[in-house]
């Protein structure tokens, strides 16, 4: 069968594979970046142990979905190599240059300071430990513009020239490269949706803890800080979205008519849905809007627009084969990416509107659980459009776009490894399959533990458990201890530093001699008193 | 040598350094990743173990990306013809590196699967210890390619000599000695593990001398007996260094108690290597065995332009002394010995 043979179509599915999955990680990372900055924040501000709770519970999410996001996208660096060896040979003389910068300038930056993030709590200042948490996020929205300049550049190169011997571009101008044509609108409108993603998720976590009745003033907090997010990177979407499509419209013709599956030269309608008939090249659809996308790429409601047949007979798109074009797919896709964005406001103003009018969400199951759903809008929106914008420029990598530099183009079939053989590529994709399941199951695991964990205070921690194993059988004064401490959670004053050290110091000398409980136990013991704590803490406010 | 120009040569050794700071920076928490199963007896020395290279191993892996995309930047076909040759070697220490990772931030998380995440630290460590050294000794006793550079010998097998398994166990040893040496720096003076990693130093240094010197031999000599590269004197010199670092790594722990000087003479011992490497190798980045047909890649047939190579010298000058500033800061955050406290994270 082809598909177990055709070295480019097997690349290309471990490519698609790997950088989908690497796609599942990074906008949560970015998007729950900036939620944790802006928690390490208010944290600063207040030094309230809720708020510390709060920052913890996000770092400690951040920080587990993070090291999947490093860890995959190391693949993604390697790939251009191992399995696009004549791609690399074609463009390292231009795109080698914005992923080794986006190693010196963010990468570095990043894995640093999230070093700081997961060990350095107790040992830097405040100060230093908030601003650490925002330089992890704008390292990683840094590593998003390098890799999307690379990216961009391939969709509409520039600043480059085909050398002599026609067998590698060669930078000519490296700003103009870098700050190719496409790369503002392809960057705010990944980024936003990055952010909308991580909005979402916290307004999803939030939805969570209302529906179980648990950290009901830790979730509305969330849900009001997840709102607030939600509704401006939504909005903001209208705009970056829209020039992103101005720039496909203007750049890469062959996208566009796949896009909205024309075939033929025509004055654009607008569909909400449909199905592409590859066969006999039409679009079924119960309803469009006349000149609907003529309208939205230029303003006019009349422009006519070449379609995939007639752009395959100009010498540019020539090498375009329009019966083998995946159509259908790039259709589905940017259709539905479009839908989801309709889910994605029409949350984003129902959870806005009953989180800050009187905090009614709080009592609406089916608005809690539609923000418990929300992560799967931007989740498929952010999926299918990136297939939108990766199986739209088929069959090139490098696309020819229309202010393109002549002759720096190449057909994907043309970039693969010729050293790598088939078998090679189907034992690495079922291994990726394997190790990339595990983590993900890894991950459901620690993340759900997590959630189910809930916010706990980093402090309370280290000196609820031993405490608690001495309350038993303990004399009064260290109950007493107990008691206060509880107390002074509940009235929400920040305990002095150094209350935790010698309380534990105290408990200790207790013991001394003793047999402590098992650690199971201990444990045990300290969720039912962090469990205590928790509904003294909710009646002290009521 | 007139026709390289300064940016060709600058370039030459930077991927070098580039490989030197890795090999120093994430060799020894790769080394504690392959000593952790045997020399951690305990839940709490695994923790300390851990907990030594826990906020520094991720900004160590940067440097082999950089040094990757700075291949691919200064170099392309080098890139090209290394990542597609070494395929499923490469992949290997991809796996290794990614299941490296995950086990490391899930480990403290998930109780239920720390056998899983344990093996996966060990196995994550050991498979890039081993072949990084496996791969350079490809590099340098050659590999059969055809014109364009594609190598065209036998997949992941064909890489595997006599030679190239003994630059592999090299390498191994090498990264063992750093963890070994890092080990005893940062674990609580005295303690048990402390001890043992202490103890490790001197046999493993003994073991990379000896494996230097046979591997010196044997690649002159047999290997590469035409090889006559350009810088034969800055060769002699880096191997006469690396040498007396080595001698100086075994005779540090032997006679005086400072665990910084071991560390400081086993690393640059390490960067001595490399370097003696590109002396060797130089202007030749990847050599072509007897049986190719294509040349070997050399900074001539491989250099990007000019203009790529000076933008790329700008970001360089504009991004190193911030990543060494990032560097100063976390290792000075984290310095000195691991305490009871700080495992508590």
């Amino acid at each position: 069968m082809e598909i177990f043979t055709d070295v480019a179509l097997l690349s290309r599915f471990q490519f698609a594979l790997t950088v989908a999955y690497h796609f599942l990680f990074v906008p949560l990372s970015i998007g729950l970046g900036l939620i944790l900055a802006i928690n390490e924040t208010r944290y600063y501000r207040s030094r309230s142990e809720e708020d510390a709770a709060a920052a913890q519970f996000w770092v400690k999410i951040f920080t587990a979905t993070f090291a999947i996001g490093v860890a995959t996208g190391i693949t993604m660096e390697f790939s251009f190599g191992t399995n696009w060896a004549n791609y690399s040979r074609f463009v390292g003389d231009i795109f080698g240059a914005p992923l080794a910068a986006e190693a010196l300038f963010a990468f570095f930056l990043e894995s640093v300071f999230l070093g700081v993030l997961l060990f350095g709590r107790n040992k830097v200042s405040p100060k230093f430990y908030m601003v650490s948490g925002w330089l992890v996020w704008f390292g990683s929205c840094l590593s998003a513009l390098w890799i999307l300049i690379a990216n961009s550049w391939m969709q509409t190169p520039a600043g480059g020239v085909l050398n002599a011997d026609g067998t590698e571009a060669v930078i000519t101008d490296f700003f103009a490269a870098a700050f190719n044509p496409s790369i503002f609108a392809r960057y705010t409108h990944t980024v936003d949706a990055l952010l909308i993603m991580g909005a979402f998720c916290a307004i999803a976590v939030a939805g969570w803890y209302l529906l179980k009745g648990k950290h009901t003033e830790f979730a509305m907090k969330t849900m009001r800080i997840g709102a607030v997010v939600g509704i401006i990177t939504s909005c903001l979407m209208i705009v970056f979205a829209h020039s992103s499509a101005v720039v496909v419209y203007e750049e890469q013709p062959t996208k566009l008519a796949m896009m909205e599956g024309m075939y033929d030269s025509e004055v654009p309608p607008l569909y909400a849905i449909g199905i592409v008939d590859e066969e006999n090249q039409e679009v079924l659809a119960p309803f469009a809007i006349p000149g609907g996308t003529s309208f939205l790429a230029t303003g006019t409601w009349d422009t006519e627009y070449p379609g995939l047949n007639q752009l395959a007979e100009t010498e540019k798109y020539a090498d375009m084969d329009v019966d083998e074009l995946p159509v259908g797919l790039v259709f589905q896709s940017y259709h539905l990416m479009v839908a989801m964005y309709g889910l994605i406001m029409l949350t984003s103003i129902l959870v806005l509107i009953f989180t800050f009018k009187g905090g009614k969400i709080a009592k609406m199951r089916w608005l809690q659980w539609l923000a418990v759903l929300s992560p799967i809008w931007p989740f498929i929106a952010i999926q299918t459009g990136w297939i939108t914008a990766e199986v739209g420029r088929q069959p090139w990598v490098v696309y020819p776009s229309v202010t393109g530099p002549e002759g720096v183009e190449l057909l994907t079939a043309d970039g693969v490894s010729v050293s790598v053989s088939n078998w090679e590529l189907l034992l690495t994709i079922a291994l990726f399959i394997v190790v990339y399941l595990i983590l993900l199951i890894g991950w459901c695991r620690v993340v759900g533990r997590f959630i189910k964990e809930g916010p706990v205070n980093p402090k309370a921690k280290g000196q609820v458990p031993m405490v608690a194993t001495v309350a038993p059988g303990a004399d009064g004064a260290a109950s007493a201890d107990n008691g206060d401490a509880a107390e002074a959670a509940a009235d929400e004053t920040p305990a002095p530093e150094s209350f935790a050290a010698t309380e534990v110091k105290a408990v200790a000398e207790v013991f001394d001699g003793k047999d402590p409980l098992p650690p199971f136990a201990a444990a045990e013991e300290a969720k039912d008193a962090s469990a205590a704590n928790a509904s003294t803490d909710q009646e002290g406010r009521e | 040598m007139a026709t390289f120009t300064f940016l060709n040569v600058l370039w030459f050794f930077l991927i070098f350094v580039l490989i030197a700071g890795y090999f120093v920076l994430d060799g020894f928490d790769l080394g504690i990743g392959v000593l952790y199963p045997f020399v951690a007896k305990n839940d709490e020395e695994k923790a300390v173990l851990r907990r030594s290279i826990g906020p520094v191993w991720d900004g160590n892996e940067v440097w082999l990306l950089t040094a990757g995309g700075a291949l691919f930047a200064a170099f392309p076909n080098a890139y090209a013809t290394t990542f597609s040759g070494f395929y499923l070697a490469v992949m290997l220490v991809l796996f290794g590196l990614i299941v490296r990772a995950v086990s490391f931030e899930f480990y403290a998380a998930d109780s239920g699967w720390r056998k899983v995440w344990d093996v996966c630290f060990f196995v994550g460590s050991l498979l890039p210890a081993l072949l990084l050294g496996v791969a350079v000794g490809n590099i340098y006793a050659g590999i059969p390619m055809d014109a364009a550079g594609n190598y065209i010998g036998v997949p992941l097998l064909g890489l595997i000599t006599p030679f190239t398994l003994l630059t592999g166990l090299l390498g191994l040893v090498m990264f063992l000695a750093a963890g070994a040496c890092w080990g005893a720096l940062k674990a609580p003076k005295g303690s048990a593990v402390q001890q043992r990693m202490a103890g490790l130093r001197i046999p493993l240094q003994v073991a990379a001398l000896v494996l230097f010197v046979v591997i010196s031999v044997y690649g002159h000599f047999i290997i590469q007996p035409a090889m006559t590269p350009e810088l034969g004197a800055l060769r002699w010199i880096f191997a006469i260094l690396c040498v007396g670092l080595l001698v100086a790594s075994i005779v540090i722990p032997m006679k005086k108690d400072c665990d910084l000087g071991a560390f400081l003479a086993q690393s640059g011992s390490m960067i001595s290597l490399v370097m003696l490497l590109a002396c060797s190798m130089f202007p030749v980045l990847v050599t072509a065995s007897a049986d190719s047909i294509g040349p070997s890649i050399e900074i001539l047939n491989s250099a990007s332009s000019e203009l790529s190579l000076l933008c790329m010298t700008i970001i360089l000058c504009i991004g190193l002394p911030l990543v060494l500033v990032y560097h100063v800061i976390i290792y000075r955050t984290f310095s000195g010995r691991i305490s009871e406290e700080s495992l508590e994270h």
